[in-house]
């Protein structure tokens, strides 16, 4: 029992007029102490509510179907609300996709952070804000002392968001799951911050949950790397597996949209089709209508999790020992060389 | 070569206070113009005032001091009401938060169809819808699509509602407030290449805010990078990739950060220093190079130029 975090075949639902939405169609992975695993995929393929249901914070009509959440062995979807209040802020936090819904519109941003410190680390106000106005620091707001007494309107898209960061990070979590948390930060400060999250790991040993769609940030930050589709992962490998190895032709796909440093006027890559409706989720393999390389099998059944190698598993049927010997795209196989090298000019020392 | 100036800012400036004494100088003197046709990129660091530039070019803010033309027209002089509703249609926003700008409780028809009906741009309800749903062919949705709501789609999909919106006027310029920062990589190159297409085809004009720098360059052909309320530097995107002059922008193309997780492992930054800077004198917007700008004093315009010679 060394992991620290185990998920094991989660189910997330949602009750609609319309029907039952399944977000989530049974997902399964564990984490370390200290280790970084980076949850990519497609917009609507279930990110967001996996993460929600780890911190039981599912809106509305959404519900846990199935499954274990297992911190430190112990299962936390047995876990009463009250339970899970301790829990939260304290043993895992989150920092959510959208900073203005987790942010009080009518609160100071100094209270709104030294709200935590005082409940979880017991800390007088004076502490408290000693504290929240070095985090304010930290994460590279200007004027902290200044900007405590400011409400969230009076802040830019970024600033929000590092707010959001700093109350995440206040409690020092053995979990930390953050939802696209630099999105709305540009490339010098997005840096800063994920070295911040780098340097706070190593020193409290904790592990974090990255959600993001900027794959320059996910072969910055991760160990390891599980690729979403259809509320289902499908592929599952270090972060070396998945860029220089990929197996699955999404994840194939989702390397081919970035443009290069080099991209010139030619259309950029994206890949054909829609999401799947989640109340009728296809027979098959999900991501077959979309696929180019689908075979005629992904339309009856399901794939399995293949293993590619200990580290590394696709759910696709190009991996089963009868299919035809299919290769990536080329451009997807230029950029699996290492994608800095794709006709970088100067400036990279 | 003389192209036409669709938009020009001269001097503008905007503050917000903050408590008694305090003033935020959120934008604080920039000055650039953007051509008929062509794609304006704004980039810079967080807070450093692009939303509130874009914001206050179309009226949302009123400028603190400046003046911004809108085809050789004042945009903030006063105006009447038919003038405003004429302005209004030409300049659209598409907003940062593909969340929170769409109304949830109307339909995708009324939200598209907002701007059709302020302008009366429809003579009926037949025409009305016929509209809209052209528009939403145009940005990749279909006809049942307008009867639902925004919670029934994904993020990108409710981008593109926004997208049909602000062409459901007809507008000449867009300003996009980051328009796919909360999208995946396979939609925001959808999102992308819808925004060009329309550019092809309707002769449109954009000032696109972003912070993905890789997609910036794609999409711009020219680029500003601002810092602290102030525009830093301005040049066309492949000499302002090729040639970065001022120590923010080096600082922020070093921090690009690649799909490559070995490049990732030891890629090394430019970290930027704001107090290096020579304060002998007020720094000033100065033309390196044709149509290369970067602001800086006397001194620090011979030492850059020195530097690209020797390039
Ligand atoms: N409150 C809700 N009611 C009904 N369906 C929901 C609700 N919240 C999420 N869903 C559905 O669950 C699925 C997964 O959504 P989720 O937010 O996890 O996506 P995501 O992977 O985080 O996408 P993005 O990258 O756009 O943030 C989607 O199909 C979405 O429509
Ligand atoms: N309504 C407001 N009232 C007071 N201050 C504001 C207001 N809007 C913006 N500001 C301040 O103006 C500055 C610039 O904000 P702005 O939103 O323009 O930045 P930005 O460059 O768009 O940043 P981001 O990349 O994070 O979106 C910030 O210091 C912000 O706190
Ligand atoms: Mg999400
Ligand atoms: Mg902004």
């Amino acid at each position: 029992m060394s992991k620290l975090l185990e998920v094991k075949d989660l189910k997330v639902s949602f009750d609609t007029y319309n029907g039952e939405v399944q977000a989530v169609r049974g997902v399964s992975f564990d984490l370390d102490k200290g280790e970084t695993l980076a949850i990519v995929g497609e917009s609507g393929s279930g990110k967001s509510v996996t993460s929600m249901a780890l911190m039981k914070l599912l809106a509305g009509q959404g519900f846990i179907k199935e499954g274990q959440v297992l911190l430190e062995g112990v299962d936390l979807v047995k876990k009463s609300e009250k339970e899970m209040q301790k829990i939260r802020g304290k043993d895992i936090s989150m920092v959510f996709q959208d900073p203005m819904t987790s942010l009080n519109p009518t609160m100071k941003i100094g209270n709104q952070i030294m709200e935590g410190l005082i409940k979880h680390q017991n800390m007088n106000r004076e502490n408290a804000k000693k504290r929240a106005i070095e985090l304010l620091n930290q994460v590279g707001i200007p004027q902290p002392e200044v900007r405590m007494n400011q409400y969230p309107h009076q802040f830019s898209g970024g600033m929000r968001q590092r707010v959001v960061i700093a109350i995440a990070l206040a409690c020092n979590p053995k979990v930390l799951i953050a939802d696209e948390p630099t999105t709305a930060l540009d490339v010098t400060i997005q840096a800063q911050i994920l070295e911040l999250m780098k340097e706070i790991q190593k020193e409290v040993d904790s592990a974090i949950i990255f959600i993001t769609h900027d794959l320059g940030v996910v072969a910055n930050v991760a160990d390891k790397v599980a690729v979403m589709y259809a509320g289902k992962i499908i592929e599952m490998g270090t972060v070396d597996d998945i860029f220089y190895n990929p197996k699955h032709p999404y994840t194939w796909g989702l390397l081919g949209s970035m443009p290069t440093p080099d991209s010139t006027d030619e259309e950029l890559y994206a890949i054909p089709g829609t999401p799947p409706n989640m109340l009728k989720p296809p027979v098959g393999d999900a991501f077959a209508p979309r696929n180019e390389f689908a075979l005629e099998i992904d339309t009856v059944m399901e794939p399995p999790m293949f293993k590619v190698s200990d580290t590394h598993y696709a759910a696709t049927w190009l991996l089963h020992p009868d299919a035809p010997n299919i290769e990536p795209p080329e451009t997807v196989k230029q950029r699996m060389q290492g994608f800095a090298n794709t006709g970088r000019k100067d400036g990279d020392k | 070569m003389t192209r036409e100036k669709v938009l020009e800012v001269k001097d503008l400036k905007k503050h917000f206070s903050a408590g008694k004494d305090k003033v935020i100088k959120a934008v604080d003197g920039i000055t650039f113009d953007i051509y008929k046709g062509e794609t304006f990129g704004l980039v810079g660091e967080s807070g450093s005032g692009k939303s509130t530039a874009g914001r206050t070019i179309i009226r949302l803010y009123d400028a603190t001091s400046g003046e911004v033309k809108f085809n050789g027209e004042d945009v903030h002089g006063r105006k009447s009401r038919d003038q405003l509703r004429k302005f209004n249609r030409k300049m659209q926003m598409i907003f940062q938060d593909p969340h929170s700008s769409l109304n949830p409780r109307m339909t995708v028809l009324d939200i598209i169809a907002e701007g059709i009906d302020v302008h009366k741009l429809a003579k009926n309800d037949a025409e009305r819808k016929k509209r809209v749903e052209e528009l939403l062919e145009v940005v990749g949705l279909n006809k049942e699509h307008a009867t639902r709501f925004p919670h029934e789609f994904s993020g990108g999909q409710r981008q593109r509602i926004g997208i049909a919106r602000a062409l459901a006027v007809e507008p000449e310029f867009i300003i996009a407030d980051e328009p796919i920062s909360a999208l995946d990589v396979s939609i925001q190159a959808q999102v992308v290449n819808l925004l060009k297409r329309l550019q092809r085809d309707r002769g449109l004009t954009y000032l696109f805010i972003a912070h993905d720098l890789s997609m910036v360059k794609y999409i711009s052909d020219r680029i500003g990078v601002m810092y602290m309320g102030h525009l830093v530097e301005l040049a066309d995107s492949d000499e302002l990739y090729e040639n970065p002059v001022h120590p923010y922008t080096k600082s922020l193309l070093s921090a690009i950060p690649l799909p490559d997780p070995r490049y990732e492992r030891e890629r090394v930054r430019i970290a930027y220093d704001p107090t290096a800077h020579d304060t002998s004198e007020e720094p000033e917007f100065r033309e390196i190079r044709p149509n290369h700008w970067v602001r800086c004093t006397s001194k620090e315009f011979e030492q850059y130029k020195k530097e690209l010679e020797k390039k």
